[in-house]
């Protein structure tokens, strides 16, 4: 296939084209360092304007649509993969990547997640983990640490928190992989094997909260005296069982990509039952298929 | 049945052959027994015939079996309604005729199993029975090995010599619907068919004769209410769909998830309602409208998106195929009582589009309707159905599909500029440049529930909310001036005006001609278009005295069913009061004017 010269000729946009309206996140805040990768990688790689789509549910982390300058949707909570699926079932043509929040996928959103997962829907979906309910100001999310004092749980979290690595491992999600905002290089580098993955490619990003969980990932980061610990020696990623055993290391664990396995998509799947049904009526246009009912019908 | 007065006796000692111009036939059995079978093709023969037809189907919630009926009635001139009584009950069970036949007319025939069905004696003075035993003799016919399979066609087979059916018809629609099988499926079929027929050849003494129809010279085809509604909206030229099991829409996204892909299109089963919903918002964000739908519960789980809908200002066709509610109500039930949570049900002022076709044949045409004015307006459409309606057989005029079927593939051509919620727009009306679509300026739109500037970023200006909201509701009122004024059944003016909507529309106009031909004046206003209202109604309100709205809902905390209470907010008219009802059933003609002369004896109207 040959690409029109235009298209060739046009110049990688910069992050001035790509910057849309000024964020309205907190100094300091994980988010920032996110939203620079994307405009990084939409440059490295060479997407234009119109070929991606951002799309988010509710939540700080959710408005990044508005920061971004191409075509965006920012949804209703919780609700943001399945309008994606919509998208990305339609048009194959377009990158889809759906940035959120911990409260986003793993509470009000949660059965979306495993049900994307599970069919395997071609896009990208990049949680930015805080712990902590930062847009309605500091109420316990689903990943908070048990201990973790909020203003719903004063005395310090109750309930065991989702481990977002087994939750998408064990929904069947096809590229599964860990990442900081603290660590912008290995952030790209997730970024784009996740974007280049054929499927459902899941991205938990670890993103500091400075305003309500302040110091939350420290042990994660070097500057901070702790530790960046990379995918065990030898991690074979077709590996569900390793991938599972690494995601149980307790906090700050590991990063890096746990799983990646090749399975037909939901895109692919639909396209070939479309293949097959399409060969039935081939040749006729859409009111002869029509009618074709209409006459079983007389 | 109403009978003609030629009476004709054929010669040679035969059954006496009377002629009639519409039959309405109930059969009663269980569900698993294919009764639906046997109504299925005496609809579609009736189509065949450029007869007339309605069908009338109650099924039970039950996973398997329990009493069902199926009622059709055909005619030779215009058929309006399910009718009130049948001229012929077939009675597999005793339940099915101890519990039907009430809905008997005097001297009505009831045609009886007889290897199940113990006459009772004082209705065998009141009706005309007739013994035969359905059960032993299909199994005679066809072999002992499947009991109770193919018993419906063999009491198909009675009812056609009943009727002197076009018996080659028939056999063709019998030939259609089992061929493809396994071949001796179609052979037993058939066997069955013919036993049924050659038996009630000698054993009755009376047959009639359908008179010949009025010519239509168009070609008729014969389908529910929910195949015409998935039709209508493949026609429409929707290619993405998404929804949730509930009855009694399943079937309809059964058809859908079947047929799109033959388009090109898709259909997902998604993992609830509020996925479905959201899976059709992004394939509408893609560039062309899509659809998803529900039942009942269904349609409150999708009130929150829907509302993203209304402020993203995203085209949307969403079908509510209505049962009795709240909750889960009753699932197999019809029920008018969606109204106000189509119209209202969302959180902040969120206008939408409410459509409820009258007829089956309108069911196909207000899918197209639906998407073309979502389209047109950028908004949900939301399509109100119900039950009877979904599940009810009818016969109309084959479409012209060629000119019918649009195509709707979305522009993504590249443009200089966008700005989709331009408050300029001619009539606040919004467009959308879909995903894709290259906009030279540089500058790109996003699509929000937040309140947005005109590119679609937040905003919590209160002008801006001003004018956004105006902008939203701008848009629906200059859809209703577009709208045609409804049209009236009856004469212009008199004293009783019957507001009916949605499925009910042939009920109320059956009991208009039966109170005319009474001598009373009543006339009908069926309301298609329920969000916006088309204007103008307060002029045809003017030429009655009274004005009674016909629902299928409850008359609610202050006497008004859904859409009294809708009009008498909008017309401030004393005069509009409800006639409604929640037994899970459509309004009969007799109980319609019964209601109506309740309601001018008291003491309020007098």
């Amino acid at each position: 296939m040959s690409t029109p010269l235009a298209e060739v000729e046009r110049k990688p946009l910069t992050k001035k084209e790509l910057a849309a309206e000024h964020p309205t996140w907190c100094p300091g805040c994980g988010d920032f360092s996110v939203l620079a990768l994307y405009f990084k990688l939409m440059e490295k790689r060479r997407i234009w304007h119109e070929k991606v789509t951002t799309v988010a549910g509710i939540g700080c982390s959710s408005r990044f649509p508005y920061f971004v300058q191409a075509h965006g949707a920012h949804f209703i909570h919780g609700r943001a993969l399945p309008f994606a699926t919509g998208l990305s079932l339609s048009r194959p043509d377009l990158h889809v990547f759906v940035f959120g929040g911990d409260g986003d996928a793993f509470s009000i959103g949660g059965n979306h997640f495993n049900h994307c997962a599970r069919k395997n829907v071609k896009l990208t979906y990049l949680v930015m983990d805080n712990q902590v309910y930062g847009l309605t100001k500091k109420q316990t999310s689903p990943t908070s640490p048990i201990g973790f004092k909020s203003k719903t749980d004063t005395w310090g979290a109750q309930d065991e928190p989702v481990n977002p690595m087994r939750q998408a491992l064990t929904a069947g999600a096809t590229f599964v992989a860990r990442t900081t905002h603290t660590n912008p290089k290995h952030l790209l580098e997730v970024m784009e094997q996740a974007m280049d993955h054929d499927g459902f490619s899941f991205i938990e990003c670890l993103s500091e909260c400075t305003e309500f969980f302040e110091g939350a990932f420290d042990s994660s980061n070097p500057r901070k005296g702790g530790e960046f610990l990379e995918m065990p020696q030898g991690h074979d990623v077709t590996d569900e069982m390793a991938a599972y055993r690494i995601a149980g290391v307790p906090f700050p664990g590991h990063f890096g990509v746990f799983y990646k396995v090749q399975k037909t998509t939901k895109n692919a799947k639909e396209a070939e039952i479309n293949r097959r049904l399409r060969e039935k009526v081939k040749g006729l246009e859409d009111w002869q298929i029509l009618q074709q009912n209409f006459d079983r019908m007389k | 049945m109403s009978e003609s007065t030629a009476k004709a006796t054929a010669s040679g000692g035969g059954p006496k052959i009377s002629k009639v111009s519409e039959a309405v036939i109930r059969i009663a059995g269980n569900s698993q027994d294919g009764i639906q079978a046997i109504g299925g093709f005496l609809a579609r023969l009736a189509g065949r015939s450029e007869q007339e037809v309605m069908t009338f189907m109650t099924i039970p919630s039950t996973i398997s079996g329990g009493p069902s009926i199926f009622q059709v009635r055909i005619g030779s001139g215009e058929v309006l309604s399910s009718g009130d009584e049948a001229d012929v009950l077939l009675a597999f069970y005793q339940h099915s005729y101890e519990n039907h036949i009430g809905f008997l007319k005097d001297s009505g025939v009831v045609l009886y199993d007889s290897s199940h069905v113990t006459p009772n004696e004082d209705w065998q003075k009141k009706y005309r029975h007739v013994g035969v035993g359905i059960s032993e003799l299909t199994v005679e016919a066809i072999g002992g090995t499947a009991k109770d399979k193919g018993k419906n066609i063999f009491a198909l087979g009675l009812v056609a010599r009943m009727f002197d059916l076009d018996v080659s018809k028939l056999e063709r629609l019998i030939d259609e619907r089992f061929r493809g099988k396994v071949s001796t499926v179609a052979e037993t079929a058939l066997t069955a068919f013919r036993a049924g027929y050659g038996y009630m050849q000698t054993s009755l003494a009376e047959h009639y004769q359908f008179t010949p129809p009025q010519k239509r010279g168009k070609e008729q085809v014969v389908m529910n209410g929910n195949e015409a509604l998935a039709y209508g909206l493949l026609a429409a030229g929707v290619r993405f769909g998404a929804g949730y099991p509930i009855t009694p829409w399943s079937d309809l996204m059964e058809i859908l998830r079947n047929e799109l892909p033959k388009y090109g299109g898709t259909f997902v089963q998604a993992e609830d309602e509020l996925a479905a919903v959201s899976m059709a918002l992004g394939a509408s964000y893609a560039g062309r409208v899509a659809v998803t739908g529900s039942s009942g519960p269904g349609l409150s789980l999708k009130g929150e998106a829907i509302g993203w809908g209304v402020m993203a200002e995203m085209p949307l066709v969403v079908v509510d195929v209505q049962r009795g509610g709240p909750s889960t109500g009753m699932p197999t039930n019809i029920e008018q009582s969606d109204l106000n949570i189509a119209c209202f049900g969302g959180h902040g002022d969120s206008p939408r589009v409410v459509l409820a076709p009258a007829s089956v044949e309108d069911c196909f045409y207000t899918a197209i309707e639906a998407v073309n004015l979502a389209r047109r307006y950028s908004v949900p459409v939301i399509i109100l159905t119900d039950q009877a309606i979904s599940t009810r057989i009818e016969a109309f005029s084959m479409p012209d599909l060629k000119t019918v079927v649009q195509d709707i593939t979305p522009d993504l051509s590249t443009r200089a500029d966008h700005k989709p919620y331009d408050l300029k727009a001619a009539d606040g009306v919004t467009r959308h440049a879909a995903p894709g679509t290259r906009i030279e300026s540089g500058v790109y739109p996003v699509v929000t529930g937040l309140e947005h500037d005109e590119l679609g970023h937040p905003t919590s200006s209160p002008k801006l909310h001003l004018a956004m909201t105006a902008k939203r509701r701008r848009k629906l009122q200059a859809l209703a001036r577009t709208l045609p004024k409804p049209e009236l059944f009856g004469a212009p003016e008199g004293n009783v005006l019957l507001v009916g909507w949605g499925s009910t529309k042939g009920s109320l106009h059956e009991a208009v001609e039966v109170a005319r031909a009474a001598g009373d004046s009543v006339s009908c206003l069926h309301i298609r278009n329920v969000s916006p209202l088309p204007e103008g109604l307060e002029q045809i309100f003017d030429g009655f005295n009274h004005i009674f709205v016909v629902e299928v809902n409850d008359e609610g905390l202050y006497g008004y069913g859904q859409l009294a209470g809708l009009l008498r907010a909008r017309y401030c008219d004393g005069r509009i009061q409800g006639i409604n009802k929640t037994d899970g059933l459509t309004w009969r003609v007799r109980d319609v004017l019964a209601r109506v002369k309740e309601k001018l004896a008291s003491p309020k109207n007098s």
